[in-house]
């Protein structure tokens, strides 16, 4: 049945016909049109979009296959959510190994995209910690792909955009814990140069880092913001290990969006000063810790009917100081930018994929409210300094990046068109190769 | 600990339904006419926590291996606490206009396995006196509609014998549960267009488990469709029969 395609972004619009696969051991159906598979849509852009083709939805892949309590190895369809292994694990004493921000991806989409989390610099990202999985294609052909198995089609579909077939099933090695509870700390820091040495003296001693940023800030201040380092906490059994329940939601998409220049410098403001004290201590549940956002059912639909545009870029060690000021300042003189600014260090472990983004260096992320040309011209600004830096932008996050960045971002892209599968092509994938 | 016999277990509100019941560490005999996708169904929700998970497939239309299925589902499970009947098809309305055989194929499929089924459950139901009938019907069943009336009229059988049944076994300590769902997002209704009355199956497996649990004689779900088929049932014949549902 023909629909609307939306990714996260809400931008771009395009038309698909989803067909749902409820069952490993069938083949795809197959078409005249190219096909891609789909995961949970948490992508930003138009990598999980596929405009006048298939779209292989895969939500209906969601049993378990087996799960060892005594190791943490556990295999299921690649349907399944985080949210879903979550609360099966959790409770027996596991968490998975990488989680980016919302746990509302599906294991599928968390492998294509080879996501990264707050533990990159200990945890490389989620391919690292993936045993094996089946890779289903067009012409019916399987593979079991593993480090040992298929390493060269492991590679390729790790990151690999779902171009490289379907991925029907996955084991993963999950990580030990002794409860929910995260021992969290919340550092303020006044600029860039401060986010720089509060992450070096953290990386070591915090599993879990991240910053948020005041990208309204101009000046001496610029870059300020909050800096966030967690580990596991041990077991607590004075608490009950019961998630904050109840979620808000947007109920409807307002007609402009509720993101705009003087709500963004207002916010950001608050937020920066809403913690008094210099660092604040806290244990919480793991839920707010990593999925803040998640707590608001449908958040990206306060970027109005026009939808917004996430960005997010790696910068290398040796330049990261310097491009990052450069990046914030403009972001901060063009007025656009995001509640929501996230600055992260990512470690030095090589990622697996061909096409992973997660690479040495710092990365910024955030969301820009489509503004239509000038953001758009905002953000080629951009690419300009990431480019001059040596670094890359994320695909799963992009809608607009000219093919010729993409193809110097990551410059696998020629050896991996060969893993491609015939039968499958996606939004993204047409306008990088154009 | 509950044990659950549930037999068109395939389906996904039946699916969805088993994954609470598993969560909350039942016993599960499971019945379904494809073997192979029943395996994967059970290995799921024993990992979802279901004590043990048996499988035996049937097609319903098999009347007269009925009885040795129920046999052998109350040998595995010890005794049964819970029955729900969930299987059922979704009829080509136009293909039963035209063929006789199709038309009464479906209605045997939606109707007549199911009261044959309900007829030696409920002699075993009887005779433990306790225990809960779940049967899925439908708002469908609730007036008949040009659009679906093979359906709907499968479901109307459903939905009476059902409160016969309730009416009889009530004395015995059994609950008879109807079961009405209205559009739910599901394989059977891939080809509709969705809109904002659809509900997930999960949504109605909670409203199931929770209508068992109370023993709620016809559950509505979601509970809207309580209001849409009361004003239904209430359109004259005179102004029912020049629209079109």
């Amino acid at each position: 049945m023909a629909s609307t395609g939306r990714s996260w972004g809400r931008y771009p619009i395009t038309r698909e016909t989803v067909i749902s696969l409820s069952d490993r051991h069938a083949r795809l159906p197959h078409g005249a049109y190219p096909a891609l598979p789909l995961g949970n849509a948490r992508s930003y852009g138009d990598s999980c979009l596929n405009d006048g083709g298939i779209l292989l939805a895969t939500r209906g892949l969601d049993h378990f296959i087996a799960f060892d309590p005594g190791t943490g190895v556990l295999t299921c369809e690649a349907g399944v959510l985080f949210a879903e292994i979550l609360d099966l694990v959790v409770p027996q004493g596991w968490f998975i190994p990488v989680t980016p921000g919302t746990r509302f991806v599906t294991v599928g989409g968390a492998i294509g995209n080879d996501v990264h989390g707050k533990n990159h610099h200990r945890a490389g990202t989620f391919g690292h910690h993936v045993l094996a999985f089946e890779l289903l294609r067009t012409d019916g052909a399987r593979m079991r792909c593993s480090p040992d198995e298929n390493p060269d089609w492991f590679d390729a579909t790790i990151g690999g955009l779902g171009l490289t077939g379907v991925i029907t099933w996955a084991t993963i090695q999950l990580r030990r814990i002794s409860g929910p509870w995260i021992s969290a700390e919340s550092h303020r820091f006044s600029n860039l140069g401060e986010f720089f040495a509060l992450s070096r003296d953290s990386d070591r001693d915090y599993e879990y880092t991240v910053s948020w940023i005041d990208c309204a800030a101009k000046g001496k201040v610029l870059g300020r913001g909050l800096f966030s380092r967690g580990n596991h906490a041990p077991a607590r059994p004075d608490r009950r290990p019961a998630a904050p329940s109840g979620r808000l939601a947007m109920p409807v998409t307002p007609p402009i969006s509720l993101v705009n220049p003087l709500s963004l410098r207002a916010f950001n403001h608050l937020y920066y000063h809403r913690q008094r004290k210099p660092v604040v201590h806290a244990t919480t549940h793991y839920a707010p810790f990593f999925y803040p956002l998640d707590g608001i059912a449908q958040w990206n639909r306060m970027y109005g009917p026009r939808g917004f545009l996430q960005y997010q870029c790696v910068v290398p060690p040796e330049a990261s100081e310097t491009a990052m000021a450069e990046l914030i300042r403009t972001i901060a003189e063009g007025g656009g930018g995001s509640f929501l600014a996230v600055l992260k260090q990512f470690g030095d472990r090589p990622s697996r994929g061909m096409l992973s983004f997660p690479r040495p260096g710092a990365t910024l992320a955030l969301d820009f409210p489509n503004s239509g040309a000038s953001t758009f011209a905002l953000l080629d600004r951009l690419d300009v300094i990431v480019d001059a830096a040596g670094g890359a932008v994320y695909p799963a996050k992009d809608a607009r990046m000219s093919g010729e960045h993409f193809r110097k971002y990551f410059p696998r892209w020629e050896a991996f068109t060969r893993f491609i599968d015939p039968g499958m092509s996606s939004s993204f994938w047409r306008r990088v190769m154009e | 600990m509950q044990r659950v016999l549930i037999i068109g277990a395939t389906s996904a509100i039946a699916e969805a339904t088993a994954r609470i019941y598993a969560e909350r560490g039942s016993r599960l005999h499971l019945v379904a006419r494809t073997p192979a996708r029943l395996d994967t169904i059970a290995e799921d929700l024993r990992i979802r926590g279901a004590v043990d998970v048996g499988s035996d497939s049937l097609d319903v239309n098999d009347l007269a291996r009925h009885e040795t299925v129920l046999e052998a589902a109350w040998t595995a499970l010890g005794d049964v606490d819970v029955v729900l009947v969930a299987h059922g098809t979704l009829p080509d309305q136009k293909a039963c206009e035209v063929s006789v055989e199709t038309a009464m194929a479906e209605f045997a499929t939606n109707a007549t396995s199911t009261i044959a089924l309900l007829t030696l459950l409920a002699n075993r139901m009887d005779k433990a006196g306790r225990g809960t009938i779940a049967v899925i019907s439908s708002v469908a069943g609730d007036r008949g509609r040009a659009s679906n009336y093979l359906y709907g009229s499968a479901k109307a059988a459903v939905s009476t014998f059902l409160s016969g049944l309730r009416q009889r076994l009530s004395k015995r300590g059994v609950d008879v549960v109807t079961i009405k769902p209205g559009f739910v997002d599901t394989p059977m209704t891939r080809d509709f267009k969705k809109g904002a009355l659809w509900a997930k199956p999960e949504a109605v497996a909670a409203g199931i488990v929770k209508a068992v649990d109370k023993g709620t004689p016809v559950a509505y779900l979601p509970k809207f469709w309580v209001i849409i088929m009361g004003i239904i049932r209430a359109v004259p014949e005179f102004i029912f029969k020049r629209i079109s549902l």
